[in-house]
C-alpha cells in the first residue's frame, strides 16, 4: 500500500514541476519602453498612497503626541521613543492591552482550530458520502455563509445572558465555531472532491476504515488547504470586533480589538497613544498574512476564481 | 451551528416581531417604527426629499453601494491588470492588500487620523493645494462623514478586488492573448475583448462579495465616526447595535437585523442563482 501510495505521488509532483517549467519557458523578457517606465511610476504611486496611511501612524506612534499634534511629517522637534508603547501595553488610560492581547489569543487559538477539526469531519463527509438530505443541508450551508452577525446576536446574547455566558470566553469561542463552520465546510469540501479518490480505494481495499483514510491519507495531503483555512480563521477571529463587543462586558476581560475604541478617549485624543495600540493589534494578523501570505491569499479567492 | 445560527436567525424573526421585552406580538411595528418613525429612522423621507443627512441607515447603506461598488471593482481591476507585468507588483500588492488584514477597528483609527483637521495628512494636502479653507475633521461634520468612511473603505476593500482578479487573470490561457497579438488587435482592444469577458464569473463574485461586506460593515463606522454627528454615518449594523445593545430595544434591533439580512440573501440567492447555471 504505501510503495503504491508513494508511487503515485511521485508521478504527481514530477507532473507538477513539468507543468511549472513549461510557463517558465514561454515567459519572455519584455523590452523596455516609455510606456512600461509610466506604469511602473504609476503603480509604486499606488503603492505610495496606499503605504501613507500605515506610516503616518506607525510615525506618530513613535513619537510624543506633542511633536505629531500638528502632522507626524513635521520633523522638528524631532525624538523617537517606545513611551507611547509603554503605555498602551500597561495600560496609562484605559485597561491594559498586555491581558487583552493574552485575552485574544485564549479566545482566537481555540476558536481557530475548533472550527477547523469539524468541519474537516463534515466536508470529508460531504466529499465523499452522497445523500439526498446532504444535498439539502449543503444548499443551507450556502446560504448559512451570508448571514451577517447582527442576525444572530439578539438571540445570542439572550441565551448567553440566561447561561451566565457573558463575559466568558467558552460562548464567545464557540459562537466563532458556528460562525467559521460553513464557509470552511464548503472550503474543504472543494479541496478534498479534488483530490484523486484512487489512494483512497486502495486504502480501502487493503483494509482500511474510512477514519483511517481520513487521518493517514486525506489530511497530510490537504495541509496546504488546511493552513489556508488557519491563517484565515485566526485573522477572522482576531479582527473580530462585533460579537466580542457584544457578549465581553467586564473591562478586564476586553479582547485587543475593543481597547481601540477606548484608547480613543471621551474627550481629548491622543493620537500618539491610539497609534501604538493600533499597531500592537495589528501586529499579529499582519505577521500571520505575511508568513503564511500564499496560504491566505489562496484560501480568500478559492471562492472567487472557481466561480 | 444549529443552536448558534439556525435557532438564532428564527428566534430574531420571532423577537423582531414582538413588543419590547417579549410582550405581546405586534406585527409589523417594529418595522413601521424603524423604517419610519424612529428619532433617526432607517429612511428619513423628509431629509431624503432635501438631500440633507442624516437620511436614515438603510439609505446610507444603499449610497455606500452606490460610491464603493464601481469604484472599488474598476480600481480593483485596474491594479490586477497594471501590477502584473511591474517590476515587484507582488510586494505593491501585498501592500495594497494589507488593508484587508489589519483589523477593520484599526482601520477606522487609520481614517480618523489622516482626516483629523491638525494631524490628518489629507487636510495638509488641502492646504498645499490652497483649499486651507476646507480643512476640517471630516469625520465629523454631517454632509461630509458618510463620504470620508465611504472613502476609507474604498481604501481597504480595493486589496480584495485586486487580489482576485489578479487570481482570475492567471487563469486566462496565455494563448488567448498570443492570439490576439499575432491577429494585430490593439492593447485597449485585447484588454475589453479578452480580459473583461474572461473575468466575468470573477465579477459575479467579487460584486456578490462586495456588497455583502458593505452590508455587514461596522466596525469603521464603529471607530471613525460613531455614527454620528447625529447619525450622519450611520448604517443598518451601526444602527441595529445601537438600537440592541446601547438602547435595550432588543425588538426594534432584531426588526433591524432582519432587514439587513434579507438584503444580503437577496444578493445570495442571486449569485447562487447565477452560478448554478454555466
Amino acid at each position: 500500500l504505501k510503495a503504491t501510495i508513494r508511487a503515485f505521488l511521485k508521478r504527481l509532483k514530477t507532473g507538477i514541476l513539468v507543468f511549472f517549467n513549461k510557463i517558465k519557458l514561454k515567459a519572455k523578457k519584455p523590452k523596455i519602453t516609455l510606456s512600461t517606465v509610466i506604469v511602473h511610476i504609476v503603480a509604486w504611486l499606488i503603492a505610495t498612497i496606499w503605504l501613507i496611511p500605515f506610516l503616518g501612524v506607525l510615525v506618530a506612534s513613535l513619537r510624543p503626541f506633542s511633536e505629531v499634534q500638528f502632522g507626524w511629517w513635521n520633523l522638528q522637534p524631532f525624538s523617537l521613543n517606545f513611551n507611547n508603547y509603554i503605555d498602551a501595553w500597561t495600560g496609562q488610560t484605559t485597561s491594559p492591552l498586555s491581558t487583552a492581547m493574552l485575552n485574544s489569543l485564549i479566545v482566537t487559538i481555540p476558536a481557530t482550530f475548533l472550527p477547523i477539526i469539524v468541519s474537516a469531519l463534515a466536508a470529508y463527509s460531504f466529499a465523499r458520502f452522497r445523500s439526498r438530505t446532504k444535498d439539502i443541508l449543503f444548499l443551507v450551508l450556502v446560504l448559512l455563509q451570508t448571514i451577517p452577525q447582527q442576525m444572530v446576536i439578539v438571540p445570542v446574547f439572550t441565551l448567553f445572558r440566561d447561561l451566565n455566558l457573558i463575559n466568558n470566553y467558552v460562548g464567545l469561542i464557540l459562537l466563532h465555531t458556528a460562525f467559521g463552520l460553513p464557509w470552511q465546510i464548503l472550503f474543504l469540501r472543494n479541496f478534498f472532491s479534488a483530490l484523486p479518490i484512487e489512494i483512497e480505494e486502495a486504502a480501502l481495499v487493503d483494509g482500511a476504515s474510512h477514519f483511517k483514510i481520513f487521518r493517514r491519507i486525506v489530511l497530510p495531503l490537504s495541509l496546504p488547504a488546511l493552513a489556508s483555512l488557519v491563517s484565515l480563521q485566526f485573522v477572522f477571529v482576531w479582527n473580530d470586533f462585533f460579537f466580542a463587543l457584544v457578549t465581553i462586558l467586564s473591562p478586564s476581560a476586553k479582547l485587543a480589538p475593543q481597547i481601540i475604541p477606548l484608547l480613543l478617549g471621551r474627550y481629548e485624543l491622543n493620537f500618539s497613544l491610539l497609534a501604538a495600540g493600533s499597531v500592537i493589534v495589528m501586529i499579529l494578523p499582519v505577521a500571520i498574512y505575511v508568513a503564511l501570505q500564499r496560504y491566505y491569499v489562496r484560501g480568500l479567492t478559492a471562492g472567487a476564481v472557481k466561480g | 451551528l444549529v443552536i448558534f445560527v439556525l435557532y438564532p436567525i428564527f428566534d430574531t424573526v420571532y423577537v423582531s416581531f414582538l413588543s419590547e421585552g417579549r410582550g405581546g406580538f405586534v406585527g409589523f411595528e417594529n418595522y413601521n417604527y424603524v423604517l419610519f418613525q424612529k428619532v433617526n429612522p432607517l429612511i428619513n423621507i423628509p431629509n431624503l426629499l432635501q438631500g440633507v443627512f442624516p437620511m436614515g441607515a438603510l439609505v446610507h447603506n444603499i449610497i455606500w453601494i452606490c460610491i464603493h461598488l464601481p469604484l472599488t471593482i474598476l480600481l480593483g481591476l485596474a491594479f490586477a491588470v497594471l501590477l502584473r507585468d511591474v517590476k515587484g507588483g507582488t510586494i505593491i500588492k501585498a501592500i495594497v492588500f494589507l488593508g484587508i488584514v489589519v483589523p477593520l477597528v484599526v482601520g477606522g483609527v487609520l481614517f480618523r487620523y489622516v482626516y483629523d483637521k491638525d494631524a490628518g495628512i489629507a487636510n495638509a494636502a488641502l492646504r498645499v493645494m490652497g483649499l486651507g479653507p476646507y480643512a476640517r475633521d471630516f469625520t465629523q461634520f454631517r454632509d461630509t462623514a458618510l463620504f470620508s468612511v465611504i472613502l476609507g473603505s474604498i481604501w481597504i476593500w480595493t486589496g480584495f478586488a485586486m487580489i482576485a482578479y489578479s487570481a482570475g487573470l492567471e487563469g486566462i490561457p496565455k494563448e488567448m492573448y498570443e492570439a490576439s497579438a499575432i491577429d494585430g488587435a490593439t492593447r485597449w482592444k485585447t484588454f475589453w475583448r479578452i480580459t473583461v469577458p474572461m473575468l466575468r464569473s470573477t465579477t459575479l463574485v467579487v460584486v456578490t462579495l462586495t456588497i455583502l461586506w458593505e452590508l455587514k460593515i461596522f466596525d469603521l463606522v464603529y471607530v471613525a465616526t460613531r455614527g454620528g454627528p447625529g447619525g450622519a454615518s450611520s448604517v443598518l449594523a451601526f444602527d441595529m447595535y445601537n438600537e440592541a445593545f446601547q438602547a435595550n430595544n432588543l425588538g426594534t434591533g432584531a426588526a433591524i437585523a432582519v432587514i439587513l439580512t434579507l438584503m444580503t440573501f437577496g444578493v445570495a440567492a442571486y449569485l447562487v442563482n447565477r452560478m448554478s447555471k454555466p
